[in-house]
């Protein structure tokens, strides 16, 4: 499945971050915990509702500028997919 | 003794009490329960949660017994979210209301996870011991309404398996968040029960067929778990993710396990979290140490390839098999004991090749 760019990813019921404060940042459900490092925390804050996919897109190549653009947006793209396959996220 | 490190816990199962309103034919409560005058307090449950916030605990499992029936539940729950962690509740959903559900919810509710012991409401709560389907169809509607994860768990077994349709079906109308279909597993009371608890071969490979179409079918939708008999495995599961790695259980009197089952074990002791520091239970209690790491190991477990998958399977289950707790798991094929399973498994698949009509005699829980 492959997420439409004006879509709004959020998070799923019963889905959701830990305290600022917890280190390692997880992302919590069912019977499930997916350690968040840099970039998939920025993805995953990014999942509010309100930014479109293709926004999150060009947030994250502009903080990872190094990087090419094209395989941030396959990384981005591909990891919203398999969060939505894990019942993590809801597209709006 | 070499020390063996150890990672924190991620997951606390926070049993709360034993008393239930039913009588499920495979309850996996030890057979003897803790009196309700001896369960923890909602002060020593709270300081238990905030240590295991502490020691990096993600989540805790609240289950028991029924946890609905401790009238401080709620600011368990609140407790567990002040501490840091994610809260899950392990019910019947009996008994419940829509208001006691908003309590809970408010109160910081992560996740509620309902049990289903079939899906044809008279044969469904004759494996309950209680008349539980109806109330328990009402509770899921009740919490669709709310934004918190929901998880239908059919507990499956010979004698429901023939419903695996209908709670397909089932669980396709009520659209879950999550579905588990968790085939028994062969403790306590289950142990007992376990002749007329396992599927037949036949009924296990269909069942597979089925679950891996729907499994497809809601990819995306509906996340899709299953929990098949190891009996039928060639290799034993990570029970509990191996001994003292990943999960620390705590019975309604405060005794802290490193598996639901660890009691029948001989010669062990558990520590109190009463009287002793959640890290420490953790980190030095002899019972958390003794099945931890490799050192323990026999052959073929300790050279074994797989010893950092399975960690040599389950204790309890190879006490309960071959009497010596620190056996390979009997269920593993590398197991000299392996044909004591396939013993059960031939009995089961003899007797019951042709669908039986005739009722069983079940064992209850008190």
């Amino acid at each position: 499945m492959r997420p439409e760019p004006e879509s709004r990813p959020h998070l799923a019921p019963g889905c959701r971050l830990n305290e600022k404060t917890q280190q390692p940042r997880v992302l919590l459900m069912p019977e499930r915990a997916l350690q968040l490092n840099g970039p998939s925390l920025e993805i995953v804050e990014r999942c509010d509702g309100r930014h479109t996919v293709w926004q999150i897109i060009t947030e994250l190549q502009k903080l990872y500028s190094k990087a090419r653009p094209e395989k941030v947006e396959e990384d981005i793209l591909g990891y919203l997919a398999l969060l939505q396959k894990e019942r993590a996220l809801d597209f709006e | 003794m070499m020390t063996v490190s150890t990672t924190n816990p991620l997951a606390l199962i926070a049993e709360l009490t034993h008393r239930c309103p039913l009588h499920c034919v495979y309850c996996s409560n030890p057979i003897e329960l803790t009196a309700r005058a001896r369960e923890l307090s909602r002060e020593t449950w709270t300081r238990v949660l905030r240590e295991a916030g502490e020691l990096g605990v993600l989540q805790v499992d609240f289950t028991g017994g029924e946890p609905l029936a401790r009238p401080d539940l709620a600011e368990l729950i609140r407790a567990a979210r002040s501490s840091g962690l994610y809260a899950s509740l392990i019910t019947s959903g009996v008994p419940l209301d829509e208001k006691r559900l908003e309590e809970l919810v408010s109160a910081g509710l992560d996740h509620l996870q309902l049990s289903f012991q079939g899906a044809l409401e008279a044969s469904a709560n004759e494996f309950a011991g209680a008349p539980a389907h109806a109330q328990k169809l009402c509770v899921a509607q009740w919490v669709k309404r709310h934004r918190i994860a929901l998880t239908l768990n059919f507990v499956i077994h010979r004698q429901n398996l023939d419903q695996l349709e209908e709670m397909l079906a089932l669980t396709e109308e009520i659209s879950p968040s999550r579905v588990e279909f968790a085939h028994v597993q062969y403790y306590g009371w289950a142990f007992t029960n376990r002749e007329r608890l396992l599927p037949t071969r036949r009924q296990l490979d269909r069942s597979l067929e089925l679950l891996k179409q729907a499994e497809e079918k809601w990819r995306g939708k509906i996340r899709v778990e299953y929990v098949v008999p190891d009996y039928y495995a060639k290799y034993p599961k990570a029970c509990m993710g191996g001994w003292g790695r990943k999960v620390m259980l705590i019975t309604p009197e405060g005794d802290a396990l490193p598996c639901h089952a660890a009691k029948i074990l001989p010669g062990m002791t558990f520590e109190n979290v009463a009287t002793v520091p959640l890290r420490h239970i953790w980190e030095q209690s002899t019972a958390f140490r003794k099945f931890r790491g490799e050192e323990w190991m026999p052959e073929p477990c300790r050279s074994c390839d797989r010893r950092d998958k399975d960690f040599g399977g389950c204790r309890c289950q190879a006490f309960l098999i071959t009497g010596n707790a620190g056996a390979t798991d009997p269920v593993c094929s590398l197991s000299a004991d392996r044909v004591a399973v396939d013993e059960v498994l031939g009995g089961v698949n003899a007797k019951h090749a042709a669908k039986t009509s005739l009722k069983p005699e079940w064992v209850y829980r008190g």
